[in-house]
């Protein structure tokens, strides 16, 4: 089995198959050290649902990490995966190895996902230097140790932007604001108000950059209002003094490899469409963790990847392979996607289907229904975009199920 | 007198309402779990947050090495917290869990490694 990505998605995937029982694995990972972004996250908040207690992300993947070295699975640090074939032949390069052929059984996509950078947004302005992903600059400030700005200003509101306002904050920066395009944060609350409300830094929704200032270095940004159509509002631009644009305005599942091979991909997640064990369109591929869907916990990565490896593992071994049947659950009224994409009622076991709603609702009900009959109806305080819903399929509703059966997740207001 | 707060103990980030007197908190609504209660009570009181950063370090394979402070540090003396830390320059190699400040600015609160640093 070979698992490509040494981040959160990719240990526990490997281990899980492990503990399943296949006997060679070997993990790629592209930097020179395990546990992926989590090595850059050095805020606590991770593993309240996995280990009960509050982690930092460094010590979250080392719980990971050592697990692994006890046991023989084989880890390539410094190894960037090129190309898998229609064989599973895997080709991979490294200063070490050089360029590298492995026949694998089974193949666990675990890349994870990247930011989106300036290039993608359509904002006016020449190229200085300051401006950046929030996540380059938490790589600056907590890996290489060194502060990008003093000045800052931060377009989108997604958790790692939130976080660095506050770490920037901290390490003597003056964060001016946080600029959101949408009328509302995509990120947790909690991080609003730890990161943000904690130290006076506004927030400032239907808000983004239009302009940016300066040749060598930046010297500030235009904001402006945006209406329900997002265009700019006249009369409502400004202009804030910076020297540093940080940029967290999304993140993309890295999947180049996969659409190489061919799978298909899901056209509002990013990812590949799985199955309830996260098995993609092409056999013998898995995928897990952010390549699949991007998450906002690492809790979610971690029993996600769970699925992936153990669902490789009876690939492998020959498990649980007799005659799959198929179902594709739909999103009803407010959901904007689902995780799995499909299930097979042969595999009778709990599956949970992971979704996101559309818009912001209060006091509202998660409704599933399978062939018209409530299964479950369960009342939430609040439902955002930015925090990742889940609902469950028991075994036994499954067992239950017919080839033509429907499955619905909606949003009851 | 009540009052609105989003409890930040975990990502549930639970809505609670907090009525209260002279600063002291009589109730605590909306909270998922008893977490919540002590949130809101020390926040009517003494905000505390975890402290997370980094720490200088010489001849590890990277500069700087993250720790945390092993408990909830006064929101108050985030900064002055900020300041002894980075004054701070550590010989690697440095373990998981290491204690890296004893009891900084006599709080009782340590500060420890969060991570390994091998030495180069």
């Amino acid at each position: 089995m070979v698992v490509i990505g040494g981040g959160p998605a990719g240990l526990a995937a490997a281990l899980r198959a492990r503990d399943c029982g296949v006997k060679r694995i070997v993990v790629l990972e592209r930097a020179d050290t395990l546990g992926g972004i989590l090595e850059q996250c050095i805020h606590t908040g991770f593993g309240l649902h996995y280990f009960g207690e509050e982690l930092s992300g460094p010590e979250y993947a080392h719980r990971f990490i050592e697990l692994l070295q006890k046991t023989d699975i084989t880890v390539m640090t410094d190894t960037m995966v090129i190309g898998i074939d229609k064989n599973r032949v895997v080709t991979a390069v490294s200063p070490e190895h050089g360029l590298m052929k492995i026949e694998a059984k089974a193949v666990v996509l675990a890349m994870g996902c990247r930011e989106r950078p300036r290039g993608a947004l359509a904002i006016a302005g020449s190229r200085p230097a300051g401006i950046m992903t929030a996540g380059t600059a938490q790589k600056y400030v907590n890996l290489d140790g060194y502060m990008p700005g003093k000045k800052v200003v931060i377009l989108g509101s997604g958790d790692i932007g939130l976080i660095m306002a506050r770490r920037m904050t901290l390490e003597g920066a003056e964060v001016k604001m946080v600029c959101e395009l949408m009328p509302f944060s995509g990120g947790l609350t909690r991080n609003i108000v730890q990161c943000l409300d904690d130290f006076n830094i506004p927030l400032r929704l239907s808000c983004t950059v239009i302009k940016t200032h300066g040749r060598e270095r930046l010297e500030g940004v235009t904001v402006a209002n945006v209406n329900e159509r997002f265009e700019v509002v006249p009369g409502t631009e400004e202009f804030v003094e910076c020297d540093t644009l940080l940029l967290s305005v999304g993140l993309i599942p890295e999947n180049e490899l996969t659409k190489e091979l061919g799978i298909a991909l899901d056209s509002v997640t990013g990812g590949p469409i799985v199955d309830e064990m996260r098995q993609t369109e092409f056999e013998g591929v898995f995928a897990c963790g952010n390549v699949l869907q991007v998450h906002d916990l690492v809790d979610y990565v971690t029993l996600e990847a769970q699925l992936a490896g153990e669902g490789a593992a009876n690939y492998i071994l020959g498990n649980n392979q007799a005659e799959k049947v198929y179902v594709r659950p739909e999103c009803g009224l407010g959901v904007r996607y689902l995780v799995p994409q499909k299930i097979n009622i042969k595999n009778h076991r709990d599956v949970k289907l992971y979704f996101r709603v559309n818009a912001i609702y209060k006091n509202a009900r998660v409704v599933l229904e399978v062939d018209g009959t409530v299964i479950s109806n369960k009342r939430k305080v609040k439902l955002a975009p930015g925090e990742m819903e889940d609902v469950l399929l028991k075994a036994e509703v499954l067992a239950a199920m017919r080839e033509d059966s429907r499955v619905l997740v909606r949003v009851d207001v | 007198m009540a009052k609105e707060m989003t409890c930040v103990s975990c990502p549930l980030g639970c809505l609670l309402t907090v009525v209260f007197e002279d600063g002291k908190a009589l109730s605590v609504t909306g909270n998922s779990c008893k977490r919540g209660i002590a949130y809101a009570e020390t926040e009517m009181t003494n905000p505390t947050r975890m402290l997370t950063t980094t720490v200088k370090v010489r001849g590890g394979v990277l500069p700087v090495l993250p720790v945390k402070s092993d408990k909830p540090v006064p929101k108050s003396r985030m900064f002055e917290c900020m300041r002894v830390i980075n004054a701070v320059v550590l010989d690697a190699p440095v373990h998981i869990g290491d204690v890296v400040i004893k009891d900084i600015l006599g709080t009782g609160i340590d500060v420890i490694a969060t991570n390994d640093m091998t030495s180069v």
